[in-house]
């Protein structure tokens, strides 16, 4: 049973997003040989939650968000090698590929839902900006990933997002993958249309809706 | 006569100016800027630049820009299709232009953004060419019924064939700047008639922080040999892509911006810069840029001082809104801005018509943000001592009957000391409901209306066109394009 001030101190220094502290813990909890399962969901996890919250509630703005969001991955880091060599399963959410359509070289609001999902447990596959279309489905072939996010900011290169899902289709692959998209111009209504399976409005929506997704599968 | 003051906003000490383009001389200096193109960097590096090919990095001192600044025309002079009026980009002078490259239209009658057209794209010069207080054309919409690889010249074809004021336009492709090259040839009847007498500004915009990417410095570059103006636009966005203080963002531009400049003069000694910029106070909710914020407008103040510091003529994005319709918001964030930047004495203000974050035009929104415009030229005309002693003379023999509407002293000054309405409303209550409550956006269409029927095509010399459809038919042809929309002209 590791202690719940300690605990309390990791959840602190997510919310926070101090990344130095984080990581100082995350240490920590590696050299006691705490129960790192616990350290992740009732220290890290738990703070990670409360930055989601605090971002609905409008107290959390971007930089605090994406500052909790790397907190928490430099957490991961410390603890991943441990869990590895105690062969522990801790990342269950499943693997993800993301990246900016092809011809958009937008990525910011990318990079933050990578990061999110990456903090939120998930093995993201992250391409960058004007990325072939072909390389996504490459790579979520390649490693295994079943869920693909689509990023675009302009109305002229958000039809790639469209065009994906027909190059699935041509590959006879559309069932095996569930694809999202976000970006200014993207809507729920233009996912319905194209035929995507979902969409999310910003980085902390990206994270449920991945979520729920991966749940279904 | 006392002499009539020009207004003038100035939002830096003159310390805090010399301090900022320090240490932007400083970044240039000590961390240079990732430049993505090969010939840049050799020039830059032929003039004494320190250059790693492997990082694609320049980092150049303060006497090699100092040099590049000393060489850059301090005004530039452009002049309409016909060659015969000019219009000063210098000074204090201001001229507005409408914000370039939206990729949609706000459709009136759906109150929807839509994709624009080639119709869309005719309308839009025509009603341009009709709006006085607008001086410059752009290139303000993308055709989306033609193929990508040519819509940069093909907006730019269009315009010059509809319109005669000078151009903001610039490439989306390394190749198209050619065939937009030819073009102004064209018009002008030659290179060197071309560069006497530039037609269009071509903006190069920055990928912040601190990068030329290798299409923008090709623009430079390209733009410079031929005598074509060059507009920097550095558009740092306050904490996501650059520093989230007003002033480091104001480092950060000036140190793209020189870097701009110091490309085009190693290029060309003497080639005609624009210190010019589109950044942003980044939304930390919603991850926007938005033009209409205070910040904003008070980055794009600064660095317009900073750049006339410099001597150099300025450019920025004011004038324009984030609202999706023609709404207050709309309104306001772009009178805000068009006031501040011509009391700034931005000489190139890219923004009438434009909405949703640079991305939409609206026909209805130019003929509003024309009469905005118009309160602008009338506020920067100051307050003129008109009679000498100002007012005693009129009220010689004064009585309580006096009657000034009649007198002779109004007819002959109202009209030079005031502008006209135009399509504000300014009826009184009853009027306004017996005249069916109409909004200025339903005024403003029907001015749209009315003013592209009474559009009449300005004459284009038969052979200058000729010359033109041979070089958008070849390029086209090039490109594997065989035909391009059929418009009416």
């Amino acid at each position: 049973m590791i202690k719940a001030e300690l605990l309390r101190s990791m959840n602190e220094a997510i919310v926070a997003g101090d990344k130095a502290a984080a990581v100082a813990l995350a240490a920590d909890a590696v050299r006691s040989g705490a129960d790192l399962l616990e350290v992740i969901e009732k220290g890290f996890v738990t703070g990670l939650q409360k930055v989601g919250e605090l971002w609905e509630q409008g107290d959390y703005f971007l930089p605090e968000l994406i500052s909790s969001a790397e907190a928490m991955k430099a957490a991961m880091a410390v603890l991943e090698p441990e869990l590895a060599r105690k062969k522990i399963e801790a990342r269950t959410g499943g693997k993800v590929v993301i990246g900016t359509v092809e011809g958009d070289i937008h990525d910011i609001g990318k990079n933050l839902v990578a990061s999110m999902l990456q903090a939120g447990g998930f093995e993201v596959f992250d391409l960058g900006a004007d990325v072939k279309l072909e390389r996504f489905v490459e790579k979520a072939e390649a490693v295994g990933a079943r869920i693909i996010c689509l990023s675009a900011l302009l109305t002229t290169t958000m039809t790639n997002q469209k065009r994906l899902i027909g190059l699935l289709r041509d590959r006879s692959l559309r069932d095996k993958y569930k694809v999202l998209v976000g970006g200014a111009p993207a809507s729920r209504k233009w996912a319905d249309e194209i035929g995507a399976d979902g969409y999310a409005e910003n980085a902390v929506a990206a994270v449920k809706l991945v979520r729920t997704i991966a749940g279904r599968d | 006569m006392i002499e009539t003051k020009r207004p003038k906003l100035e939002l830096l000490s003159g310390a805090f100016v010399e301090r900022i383009v320090d240490e932007g001389l400083t970044l240039l200096e000590k961390q240079g800027i990732m430049i993505e193109n090969a010939e840049a960097l050799r020039l830059l590096g032929d003039a004494g630049a320190v250059v790693d090919r492997a990082s694609q990095r320049a980092r150049f001192g303060r006497k090699l820009v100092e040099g590049c600044l000393a060489s850059t025309p301090s005004a530039i002079m452009l002049y309409d299709r016909s060659g015969e009026k000019a219009f000063a980009v210098g000074g204090d002078e201001v001229h507005f232009d409408p914000g370039s490259a939206a990729v949609t239209l706000l459709d009136h009658d759906t109150q929807e953004e839509r994709k624009a057209a080639t119709t869309d794209l005719v309308d839009f010069y025509k009603l341009v060419e009709t709006l006085e207080h607008i001086h410059f054309q752009s290139t303000g919409l993308i055709s989306s019924d033609v193929p990508a690889a040519v819509s940069d010249c093909y907006r730019l074809y269009l315009g010059l064939c509809l319109s005669t004021k000078p151009f903001v336009t610039g490439t989306f492709r390394v190749e198209g700047f050619r065939p937009m090259k030819d073009f102004l040839v064209a018009v002008r009847g030659g290179e060197r008639e071309l560069r006497l007498k530039p037609l269009a500004i071509f903006d190069a915009c920055p990928s912040p922080p601190l990068k030329w990417s290798n299409l923008t410095a090709q623009s430079l570059l390209d733009a410079a040999r031929a005598g074509i103006p060059s507009e920097l636009i550095s558009m740092g966005m306050t904490g996501a892509t650059s520093p989230a203080t007003i002033a480091g963002t104001l480092v950060q531009h000036v140190a793209e911006n020189l870097c701009g400049l110091t490309i085009c003069q190693v290029a060309a000694k003497g080639a005609p810069v624009i210190f010019g910029g589109s950044p942003s106070s980044f939304d930390m909710r919603k991850g926007t840029t938005p033009m209409g914020a205070i910040e904003t407008m008070m980055i794009d103040s600064a660095y317009a001082q900073i750049g006339k510091f410099l001597k150099l003529p300025t450019h920025a994005y004011m004038g324009l809104s984030d609202a999706k319709v023609n709404d207050p918001q709309a309104g306001f964030e772009t009178a805000m801005g068009a006031v501040l930047g011509a009391l700034s004495g931005i000489n190139v203000i890219s923004g009438p018509g434009m909405l949703d974050f640079e991305s939409s035009q609206s026909l209805e929104k130019l003929v509003i943000d024309d009469g905005i415009c118009a309160m602008v030229y009338r506020l920067l005309a100051g307050i003129t001592q008109r009679d000498d002693p100002i007012a005693l003379d009129l009220f010689e023999g004064f009585t309580p009957d006096m009657k000034f509407l009649s007198h002779p002293h109004t007819r002959q000054w109202y009209r030079k000391e005031h502008i006209l309405a135009g399509l504000i409303d300014r009826d009184p209550y009853e009027a306004w409901v017996t005249a069916g409550r109409t909004s200025i956006v339903d005024k403003a269409h029907a001015d749209v209306r009315r003013r592209l029927e009474k559009y009449i095509t300005p004459p284009l010399a038969d052979p200058v066109r000729k010359g033109m459809d041979e070089i958008i038919t070849a390029y086209a042809r090039s490109l594997g394009i065989g035909r391009l929309p059929v418009w009416e002209l």
